[in-house]
């Protein structure tokens, strides 16, 4: 069969830019998760976002006031399930590693705001620091479409790791070591 | 200038060409929304009458949504509303929940999975005004998979309702 070379030059040409495109449109709709979930070397990793949300007490909390520190940043919410088996691990984790320079913080994506957040918390025995979160900070973060999503972030502010849904507690534990220990 | 036919090649670099794009935009479309309703096309009844109103909904493969009466507080529940008039809603009747159990849950939870219908029974009062009219609902949900969930959201239900004289 004869094929025209102009036409099959066409032809692989847009086959690559269908099959590029199609590959963006994944990563983007995908939002964060395209981010890896296990801890990156440090000279991948990027500046998390900085902002500022308010505790429980009205206070403004940002997050470059933790740097020096490791973080665990968890976008979540009190209508989520899977956010509900996390938090008990993150309780753990900021009684066992606060002294080594550890912090979590929950920042709750509920519409309804304290009024729900507050008396979920403490029926959950939350002892770190709850933020209320935005859209704004969301769409700093990718978006956060699905919950939980929970960020690693380093002693330099950069985010290490990224997880999106329920992860597996040694991730979690494994990623919040190598960091402390300065991997 | 005049314009020669295609190749067969360019015909087919066309056809692949909007075929993966309509499939990448199609793709985007469906990213996140995993809920989709389908309305009768249109209802109709006299003065007096009653009207029923079958609202499929369908979710997609390995989501569910919380019943319209789950077990915990936090959880937010399946809700329709309807601004009905000129009709006068009169009953919405959800169907019967799955008691399911997932990795995330110790307990049972209270849940619509795949396709179910809600039904919606409206009055038409002697008063209302004969002809076409488009009533307006909201359908709220949140849904989670076995490890993630979606951010609650309304999708808003259009009726199209024909209000025959006696």
């Amino acid at each position: 069969m004869l094929v025209n070379p102009k036409a099959a030059a066409l032809l692989c040409v847009s086959f690559c830019f269908c099959l590029f495109a199609a590959a963006c449109s994944r990563s983007s709709s995908r939002g964060v998760e395209s981010e890896s979930a296990a801890v990156k070397p440090a000279g991948e990793r990027r500046l998390a976002p900085d902002f500022t949300l308010k505790d429980s007490n009205g206070h403004p909390v940002k997050l470059s006031d933790y740097r020096g520190k490791v973080v665990l940043l968890n976008f979540w919410a009190t209508w989520c399930g899977p956010c509900q088996i996390e938090i008990p691990w993150f309780i753990e984790f900021e009684k066992s590693h606060k002294d080594q320079g550890f912090a979590v913080l929950g920042v709750s994506m509920d519409e309804e705001g304290w009024e729900v957040v507050r008396p979920f918390a403490e029926r959950m025995g939350v002892n770190y620091r709850i933020l209320l979160g935005t859209e704004t900070v969301a769409q700093q973060y990718g978006g956060v479409d699905s919950l939980p999503t929970t960020f690693l972030v380093d002693r330099e502010g950069r985010i290490a790791a990224a997880h999106v849904g329920l992860t597996d507690r040694k991730e979690f534990e494994d990623g919040i070591q190598a960091l402390l220990a300065g991997r | 200038m005049a314009f020669k036919p295609c190749s067969r090649a360019a015909r087919l670099t066309a056809a692949i060409f909007f075929s993966l794009l309509l499939s990448g935009v199609m793709q985007g479309q469906s990213a996140g929304q995993v809920l989709t309703v389908t309305v009768p096309p249109q209802l109709s009844g006299a003065r007096n009458s009653v009207l029923a109103a079958p609202i499929s909904v369908q979710l997609r493969k390995g989501y569910h949504v919380n019943s319209n009466a789950p077990d915990d507080e936090y959880l937010i529940p399946l809700a329709l509303s309807w601004d009905a008039a000129p009709l006068e809603l009169e009953q919405i009747i959800y169907p019967k929940a799955s008691q399911a159990k997932f990795s995330f849950s110790e307990k049972m939870l209270s849940v619509y999975a795949g396709t179910f219908e809600i039904l919606s029974r409206f009055r038409v009062p002697a008063s209302a005004p004969a002809g076409q009219r488009v009533i307006s609902g909201k359908l709220r949900y949140q849904a989670c998979n076995d490890t993630m969930c979606l951010p609650p959201r309304t999708v808003e239900v259009r009726l199209p309702v024909e209000i025959r004289p006696n």
